[in-house]
């Protein structure tokens, strides 16, 4: 069964200015939320303590919290998840407190309020220091990924093309964060990975048009530059949505039945398999025209020369 | 045309084979079994074999098996219970020399383990348990080279006869006052002779003298501190009776502890951030308690308080510490009925009680129990930390004979207490204090949970995108299902041989592979589609499809494959777990997703006339 039919011809660039000024307004606006409302950070980032709890039968949320502000703590934040008996409790760093102990105090006062002992699901304490570490490394990664991308693909392909390969990857990263924050989703360390995974998935969707590209500039000797890439595009466009979607299926089923552990991981990967499917299309090969991407640019070297003329 | 050579096949087959071998172990389940391994002198053998067989025996509990490798007893049941109360019949009769510890061993056949298959490790999340970041306190180890160095200097400038005023811990160093300045240039010209680790610095005072401590010396005290601690951790974790723990050093200042299965983290976390250890010192009986209160103390005398607040005046030589202690236990003490530790001392320790002791027939000793504190309190907004010490005298007694090797201490508040005591002298003292700064615990249901739920959307993931994959490309498409159940074995089979870590998001690595893996084989049949349109025959058109999309396929995977390893090299945690089932599924779907299908194309089309391709 063919998805796609193989003589579709669509024009993409001719919206490609279009596209790309919607991206940027779009960006702008995730700038502009990430400034004002910043991102929710989870646990990972901003330290403290996070206890899950299954209690035998359902639980009153208000006696969950009388109990813990008896014990102090009060600026304790409390939960239902999934059902009314499994409680989430959420305790930020405290002051004058060994921390690493905190969440034994919080059961105890937990054990002591009359009702039976909850089986503790979960116990996560992350100390200020760790937080701090754990986004620079991430962030690291990030840019180390993105630069080692960067050189391969300049390497590989010419240096407009590696430009606007990271430019839709900027793009994918930035639009990801930006609904997280907009809707102020959790942002913790899976997260990170999930947003790590969408440079890896975009990267690749790019990798192969720009194939493409290439290999169409060498044939068709004749053909303006804005043509050609259009070409490519449609050439490569049935792989495009047919790897999107066994992508897309695979992380649909994560989100359905990983688990709320990786409810997030899944949900920004749905996220980045779209608009990584755009952004290859739209934003890196039409950055790449725009900066001027001409069939000089992707000569055959000399060895390749046979190949590229079959 | 389209065929390989035998040879290819045959790797081929081999590569799958082996993978199915490794992948193999996974497929059988655990059993629920006891650990017993030897702490200190005890061996673990034949006879020891034999003894739990009849203490089981007795109990009537019948083991599945029972087997001695890597030094340790390995005894499977059928069920948890049994388990349990075999490891509580087991635990009484060995007692303090042996561990027992409550494990799920994997139950390989014989023939398996024979080829070294084992199945993956399992993370924490996917099987319950706790892991701890510690991190060991620096600034408490520079605290005590200070310490070290201010009585060495002092030993040293006191038997070479030069005279000094004061020596003291300076920031970071030592300061040493005088009263000439003819003594300044001896202590310099000794100093500078026999402690090299000592680096002066300038000072302008003329009666002074500064050092601070060579890079070098501090840099071996701090591995000293780090090594000694994981060592004590070590020793701690056993007597907690952790089958498999893990322990190892994270950067330059801390220390990783994994106990998977332990339910009781605050016991946990107690015993293994503990620094408590004891010190033994005469009482001074002459000295003014009250004036000493007042902050008059005696200048070979150091004010305590008694557990009750009592002030007391011990003497600053210290008989002993807990270095010396080989075992300890705790017990009832018969007459006063309370918990009491008995202890024992190695030879130098024994030689140094019995001088002590015997000049001092009469005299009351005291027992200091110490503990080093590290909290992070919040200043400001700003997490510091805080160490603080308690030292408290939990028992004076009057020396009524000389005491030797063996001897017993009371006036601990509870058995709890006494038992933790008791352990931690066993296990040792911290070099330097150490302080969690991050736990994660899951608790075994969650575990069960991850693992159910990890396990479910593999194969759901499997089945959508094999059947959407059959959907678009029929036969093709089978062949693309087919190789990536072979994906699956080979990832299966890669982490099982590497030991390497399996967590959840590592599971969710592996259905997104599942997910872009069989990219290969559509930009393949999107090629081999394009390529029978130009009007290519059915067998140029294999030959020039799998050709054409390689070279694609080999940029699409190194570009994935960089940001794979920047996550392994510099992500932690969760990122780091993804990024090692991403990375070998990228690798191993470049072999399946070429090759194997290729072989598999080759197989049903290869070497005859074909009039279409079903694809």
């Amino acid at each position: 069964m063919q998805l796609i039919p193989h003589k579709l011809n669509l024009h993409f660039l001719r919206y490609g200015k279009i596209c790309i000024g919607l991206s940027i307004a779009i960006l702008i606006g995730c700038v502009v939320s990430l400034a004002m409302r910043g991102l929710n950070y989870g646990l990972d980032f901003t330290g403290g303590t996070v206890i899950e709890l299954r209690y035998a039968q359902a639980v009153e949320i208000p006696q969950v919290r009388e109990a813990l502000a008896k014990a102090g703590f009060a600026d304790a934040q409390t939960q239902y998840i999934g059902s009314a008996s499994e409680v989430l409790i959420r305790v930020p760093p405290h002051a004058g407190e060994n921390s690493a102990g905190l969440s034994n105090k919080v059961l105890e006062a937990l054990s002591a309020n009359g009702t039976a002992r909850p089986e503790v699901r979960k116990v996560e304490f992350v100390g200020p220091q760790v937080g701090d570490e754990l986004v620079q490394s991430g962030s690291l990664a990030m840019v180390f990924a993105t630069v080692g991308i960067l050189i391969y693909i300049a390497m590989r392909f010419e240096w407009r093309l590696a430009v606007g390969a990271i430019a839709a990857t900027v793009h994918d990263v930035v639009f990801c964060i930006g609904v997280f924050s907009v809707f102020q989703i959790e942002f913790d360390l899976t997260s990170l990975a999930a947003l790590l995974a969408v440079i890896g998935y975009s990267v690749n969707d790019t990798v192969v048009i720009f194939d493409r590209i290439r290999e169409d500039f060498r044939k068709l000797r004749k053909t303006p530059a804005e043509e050609v890439i259009n070409t490519a595009i449609n050439d490569t466009l049935a792989r495009t949505i047919m790897t999107s979607m066994t992508t897309l299926l695979a992380v649909v089923v994560l989100y359905v039945w990983g688990g709320g552990a990786i409810h997030n991981f899944a949900l920004i990967m749905i996220i980045g398999v779209l608009i990584g499917t755009y952004s290859s299309i739209y934003i890196a090969s039409a950055s790449a025209l725009y900066l001027g991407l001409s069939r000089e640019d992707l000569l055959p070297k000399a060895k390749e020369e046979l190949d590229a003329m079959p | 045309m389209n065929q390989f050579a035998w040879w290819k096949n045959l790797l081929i087959a081999l590569a799958c084979v082996i993978g199915v071998l490794y992948a193999l172990p996974n497929l059988y389940g655990e059993d629920p079994a006891v650990q017993i391994s030897a702490t200190r002198s005890a061996n673990v053998d034949t006879a020891l074999l034999g003894r739990v067989q009849t203490e089981l025996d007795n109990a009537g509990l019948k083991p599945k098996a029972a087997e001695l490798a890597n030094g340790r007893l390995l005894v499977r049941f059928t069920d948890t219970d049994e388990q349990l109360k075999a490891a509580d019949r087991v635990g009484q009769l060995l007692g303090n020399d042996y561990v027992v510890a409550l494990n799920l061993a994997p139950s390989t056949p014989a023939w398996l383990r024979s080829l070294d298959a084992a199945p993956m490790f399992l993370g924490l999340d996917l099987r319950g348990g706790v892991h701890f970041l510690m991190e060991v306190d620096m600034k408490a180890v520079i605290h005590q080279l200070e310490e070290r160095y201010a009585e060495d200097v002092r030993t040293l400038l006191r038997s070479e006869k030069v005279r000094y005023a004061a020596v003291g811990r300076s920031n970071g160093g030592i300061k040493v006052k005088f009263r000439e300045a003819a003594d300044k240039t001896a202590a310099e010209a000794v100093i500078r002779d026999k402690l090299q680790a000592l680096v002066p610095v300038a000072d302008d005072d003329p009666l002074e003298l500064s050092f601070t401590f060579s890079e070098r010396e501090i840099n071996e005290k701090k591995q000293f501190a780090l090594a000694q601690n994981i060592t004590t951790l070590r020793n701690r974790v056993n007597e907690l009776g952790v089958a498999e723990p893990v322990i190892q050093q994270q950067g330059d200042s801390r220390i990783v502890v994994q106990l998977p299965g332990v339910q009781d983290t605050a016991r946990a976390k107690e015993i293994l951030g503990a620094t408590a250890t004891l010190e033994f010192r005469l009482v001074d009986e002459t000295g003014n308690v009250a004036a000493a209160a007042q902050g008059q103390v005696p200048v070979n005398d150091k004010l305590y308080h008694e557990r009750n607040g009592r002030p007391i005046l011990l003497e600053r030589r210290v008989i002993l510490t807990g270095d010396y202690i080989t075992d300890a236990s705790s017990g009832i003490d018969q007459q006063s009925g309370g918990s009491a530790v008995y202890i024992n001392l190695d030879g130098k320790g024994a030689n140094r009680m019995e001088d002590a002791t015997k000049d001092a027939i009469g005299k009351l000793m005291a027992v200091v129990y110490i503990e080093n504190k590290t909290e992070t309190k919040m200043v400001d907004g700003q997490a510091q930390k805080v160490s603080s010490t308690v030292e408290e005298v939990i028992n004076v007694a009057r020396i009524r004979d000389r005491l030797g090797a063996r001897f017993q201490i009371t006036g601990l508040d509870n058995p709890q207490e006494a038992r933790n005591l008791a352990l931690l002298l066993r296990a040792g003292a911290l070099a330097a204090p150490i302080q969690i700064v991050e736990e994660r615990t899951v608790g075994p249901s969650a575990g069960k949970e991850n693992i159910e739920q990890g396990f479910n959307s593999s194969i759901v993931g499997f089945i959508v995108v094999a059947l959407f994959m059959i959907i678009s490309y029929r036969v093709c498409g089978a062949i693309s299902a087919i190789a990536l159940a072979v994906n699956v074995v080979l990832i299966v089979a890669a982490l099982s041989l590497l030991q390497a870590t399996l967590t959840l998001p590592g599971i969710a690595g592996i259905v997104l592979t599942m997910g872009m893996a069989v990219d290969a084989n559509v930009l393949i049949y999107e090629r081999l589609r394009e390529e029978l349109r130009l009007g290519l025959s059915p067998q140029a058109a294999i030959q020039a499809g799998f050709s054409r999309a390689f070279a694609t396929i080999l940029d699409a995977n190194v570009t994935h494959l960089i940001s794979g390893i920047a996550m392994f090299a510099l992500g932690s945690g969760p990122v780091k777990g993804f990024a090692v089932t991403l990375i070998i599924g990228i690798l191993t779907s470049m072999f399946t997703a070429v090759t194997v299908s290729r072989a598999l194309v080759n197989f049903i089309y290869g070497g005859r006339k074909v009039e279409r391709i079903s694809v």
